[in-house]
């Protein structure tokens, strides 16, 4: 069992330092997508059956899908990414640098992290969890529902924006005015 | 325990690789009866030796990789896509009990608390082999394709998925086992979930990227869809992906609405409980390959769908359609409730 975290937990750094280190960004979401399904193997130790399953669906089968969408249609490139001038990159670093230290520190003095509660092998089961969600949270679940529906709203209200074409056939689209009127 | 997993899971496996070989027959097959032909009959007696001979010419075929492709992803789109489609067989209750040696155990790979929804989260995962694919490619119609693929599989998964939440508000269980034990006691799950089925069954086909949904491949539009610059084993992964999701799909069709490994009437006979396990897994079998011939079927019997009337048929019919059903189903339960006070 506990070989089995250190290989996941192996999996999960090693993953994520991936994504923002590689230089084609295809490699970035597949590293994230790894990432992700490494944390899945998480909570599967943790016996988090559903919040496995549903993190998987949500963030490697939806979210991580539109990202690699996003990226094959722009055809991003290492060509065409900017690189960052020389003063910049030395900025960076040393920032980023002081951070860690300043981080390091605070945290070796920090407080030692320890359970309040023992492990209960059955929180992470449907039951339990639909139980919780739908009597001690249900407020914050609600009302994490109405963001929901306000999202998809807004989303629909943008797309719609745009004067309807006839047919997605009859084209159109994508042609200059002049263009257009030549056609005519 | 583990030893009679492994072994189980072993056989699983091969049956899953021996049904999606022979689909590929039986769809030669079935097209060659649907259009008044005689079909492979080369091979061996009826030509039943023609998927051996498929599978010995895809090894024997030159494995081309075209210069300006990603080759990681090129090579682990296939793989991606036949790994996926295998996994998913694991959960499906495939019989009941069986005894053997004083030892009793499930014809059942595994059944977790969350069978269907991992049944979800592998095919959510299956779309990457088919865009990595087609992306690697570096060829337009293999883009196409796939972008094909993920939206339709997207879109797809949403009419899928609440078709599923009226099940389970009925069932009561996302385990497969606990949804087929409910059927055995309350009867077949498509007579009280008749529109849920219709929802779901298009979708599967959407998800399988099947005829009339076969846009992705749409060899009128794109060459070959999302496998067009892919040769020998490597394409025929992809297409013994599409055989094996088409398998897995028929199961779980079969488990969900037509009562899995249940025949009706068969524990009154008194049999021997050894056959009686042995003759609902056969016709577990039977279930599941009368729709794998019905999505033969459809295919050489429907026309192909233009890609928007696809998609408005998922967003606009299929959804809204799938959030009646579950506002039904709740409304019937609750009035049952009630009713038995």
């Amino acid at each position: 069992m506990l070989a089995l975290f250190y290989i996941l937990a192996a999996l999960s750094v090693v993953s994520a330092l991936i994504v923002v280190s590689a230089r084609n960004p295809i490699n970035s979401v597949i590293a994230l997508v790894v990432c992700f399904l490494s944390i899945a193997g998480h909570y599967i130790l943790l016996n988090a059956q559903f919040l496995a399953m549903v993190h998987v669906i949500v963030y490697t089968g939806a979210i991580m899908v539109l990202f690699l969408f996003v990226i094959m249609l722009l055809n991003l490139n290492t060509a065409t990414e900017p690189m960052k001038s020389l003063g910049m990159r030395v900025a960076a670093v040393t920032g980023g640098g002081l951070l860690f230290i300043t981080l390091a520190a605070a945290i070796r003095h920090g407080v030692t992290i320890s359970a309040t509660n023992d492990f209960d092998p059955g929180v992470g089961l449907v039951k339990t969890v639909g139980h919780v969600l739908f009597t001690e949270f249900l407020l914050p679940f609600e009302v994490s529902s109405v963001l929901f529906l306000s999202a998809i709203v807004g989303v629909v209200m943008l797309a719609k924006k745009e004067t309807p074409s006839p047919h997605p056939l009859s084209d159109g689209e994508g042609l200059t005015p002049a263009e257009l009127e030549r056609r005519r | 325990m583990i030893i009679t997993t492994a072994i189980l899971l072993l056989v699983l496996f091969v049956i899953t690789l021996t049904v999606a070989a022979y689909s590929t027959y039986g769809e030669r097959k079935v097209a060659a009866f649907l259009q008044d032909r005689i079909g492979p009959n080369r091979a061996g007696p009826f030509g039943i030796l023609q998927p051996l001979a498929d599978g010995a010419k895809m090894f024997m075929k030159e494995d081309f990789i075209p210069a300006a492709a990603n080759k990681r992803l090129f090579i682990l789109g296939p793989a991606i896509a036949m790994t996926t489609a295998l996994l998913t067989g694991v959960v499906i209750p495939w019989g009941g009990e069986l005894t053997l040696f004083g030892e009793t155990f499930k014809l059942q790979g595994t059944d977790p608390e969350i069978g269907i929804l991992y049944v979800f989260a592998i095919v959510s995962i299956g779309v990457y082999g088919i865009m990595l694919g087609g992306w690697a490619s570096n060829n337009k119609y293999a883009l196409l394709g796939a972008v094909r693929a993920a939206s339709q599989m997207v879109s797809y998964e949403l009419g899928l998925g609440l078709s599923i939440v009226a099940l389970v508000m009925l069932t009561g269980t996302l385990s497969m086992g606990g949804i087929v034990d409910y059927q055995i006691e309350h009867g077949w799950n498509v007579i009280r979930q008749p529109l849920g089925f219709i929802i779901f069954l298009v979708c599967a086909f959407a998800e399988t990227n099947r005829a009339p949904f076969d846009m992705p491949e749409c060899e009128t539009e794109l060459v070959g869809g999302y496998h067009t610059e892919f040769s020998s084993m490597k394409l025929g992964f992809f297409l013994f992906a599409e055989y094996t999701n088409m398998f897995i799909s028929s199961a779980v069709i079969a488990t969900l609405y037509f009562g899995g490994y249940h025949v009706p009437g068969l524990d009154r006979l008194g049999l021997d409980p050894n056959i009686a396990t042995l003759i609902g897994t056969a016709s577990m079998f039977a279930k599941t390959f009368f729709f794998i011939f019905f999505f033969m079927w459809v295919r050489w019997s429907t026309p192909r769908f233009r890609f928007d009337q696809l998609m408005n048929l998922g967003w606009k019919g299929l959804i809204p359609l799938g959030i009646v059903n579950m506002l039904i189903t709740g409304t019937v339960y609750y009035l049952s409730e009630m009713w038995k006070g």
